[in-house]
């Protein structure tokens, strides 16, 4: 479990808004609507949604809390096919040699090529697992903090979206700006003054 | 608010100059606690890894990175003079007299790599998950507040009519060891 192992990795958000009503039914609604299907779809590449801390594979909301305390803890999984470059060459050479044999001509078309590798696509999307990753979410909903544990850009996009679809509150990531924005208790006189800030030059 | 990606863009070199700062701040031996008026104690140590970069002009850039337990950062200082700022650092905060926390932070996106933080007690047990869920989600909150104290501390100082004086001229000095 990534939250509970010795290192951690974080990217951290400001909630914007809250809910009107009973945040944790609306959070456990938003995460039962999202969670990741218990069965894979054989034909989709890419497939992401919650799943309870405790039970990152079943994804079951009903048997495991989302609620610690004053925090809500939950996972985001997302499930990747990948299909290794050098398994489709190796499909294409063995089914371009076999087109020719078929047809008795020395080439195929660039058309016919286009249509066996979509076809080795097919065929091997459908043959390969995914290949699952999960990323702990702890959320104080209070505080309007949120920390996804991973630096991946590519998972911030997908949490950033996924967050949105499912609670219709924006995730907004924090640095030096939104810090200064969502964070501090500066004055809006203070806040102006730092963002006529310019680069310091240290240089002689 | 500004559109996320131009703010993004704009103030990263904010974050850069206060992980500068901090690195000031432990070489010239300054009291971390008073300067965040902490109750508790704070101290703050580089850890094993520095990484600086420098605008070539255009899109050019120069990065120095220094990694090892004992490696020198003279490097680094050098690069200062040259105009580079402090992009990632790697430090080792001390709050009160036992918790020990060990991270990486970005200047550009504060993203948090590497950290280790005190141990949740526990004997890993399920009776015992939500306990150490709570008191690791605690030790989280606790060591992003002081990262946050830190950088709103050094914003209030470059924003102080004395920055120059109080601020500026001695982080020059301190780089250029007059």
């Amino acid at each position: 479990m990534g939250f509970l192992s010795a290192t951690q990795s974080i990217s951290r958000y400001h909630i914007l808004d809250t809910f009107d009503t009973e945040p944790m039914e609306q959070v456990r609604n938003g995460l039962i609507q999202h969670a990741i299907p218990k069965m894979e779809n054989e034909y989709e590449e890419i497939s992401a949604g919650w799943t309870p801390f405790e039970s990152p594979y079943l994804p079951d909301f009903n048997k495991f809390s989302f609620v610690f305390g004053s925090y809500f803890l939950f996972s985001l999984r997302i499930d990747k096919k990948t299909i290794p470059a050098k398994l489709v060459h190796k499909q294409m050479a063995i089914e371009i040699e076999k087109k020719k044999a078929d047809s008795g001509r020395d080439f195929i078309s660039k058309n016919e090529k286009s249509e066996i590798k979509e076809t080795i696509m097919d065929v091997l999307m459908h043959k390969m697992p995914s290949i699952p990753n999960v990323y702990d979410v702890l959320w104080d909903y209070d505080a309007k903090t949120l920390f996804l544990l991973t630096t991946q850009k590519a998972a911030n996009e997908f949490f950033e979206t996924i967050f949105f679809k499912s609670f219709q509150l924006k995730p907004v990531r924090l640095f030096p700006y939104t810090l200064v924005e969502t964070k501090s208790a500066f004055s809006s006189a203070q806040k102006d003054r730092i963002l006529t800030l310019t680069p310091l030059h240290f240089s002689r | 608010m500004l559109d996320i990606a131009t703010a993004y863009n704009k103030y990263s070199f904010l974050g850069n100059e206060f992980l500068t700062w901090l690195w000031f701040m432990v070489e010239t031996g300054q009291d971390i606690t008073q300067a965040i008026e902490s109750r508790d104690p704070v101290s703050l140590d580089i850890g094993n890894s520095l990484v600086l970069e420098n605008s070539l002009g255009d899109k050019a850039r120069e990065k120095i990175t220094i990694k090892g337990d004992q490696a020198g950062l003279e490097e680094g200082t050098t690069a200062l003079k040259k105009g580079a700022k402090v992009t990632e650092i790697n430090l080792i905060c001390k709050l009160g007299p036992e918790e020990e926390y060990h991270f990486t932070l970005k200047g550009d996106s504060f993203n948090i790599t590497g950290l280790k933080t005190p141990a949740a007690a526990g004997d890993g047990s399920d009776d015992e998950i939500e306990g150490r869920i709570i008191e690791k989600a605690l030790l989280l909150f606790r060591i992003t507040q002081v990262i946050d104290t830190l950088f709103f501390t050094f914003l209030k100082q470059r924003t102080d009519d004395d920055w120059k004086h109080k601020g500026f001229d001695p982080m020059r000095t301190w780089i250029y060891n007059d």
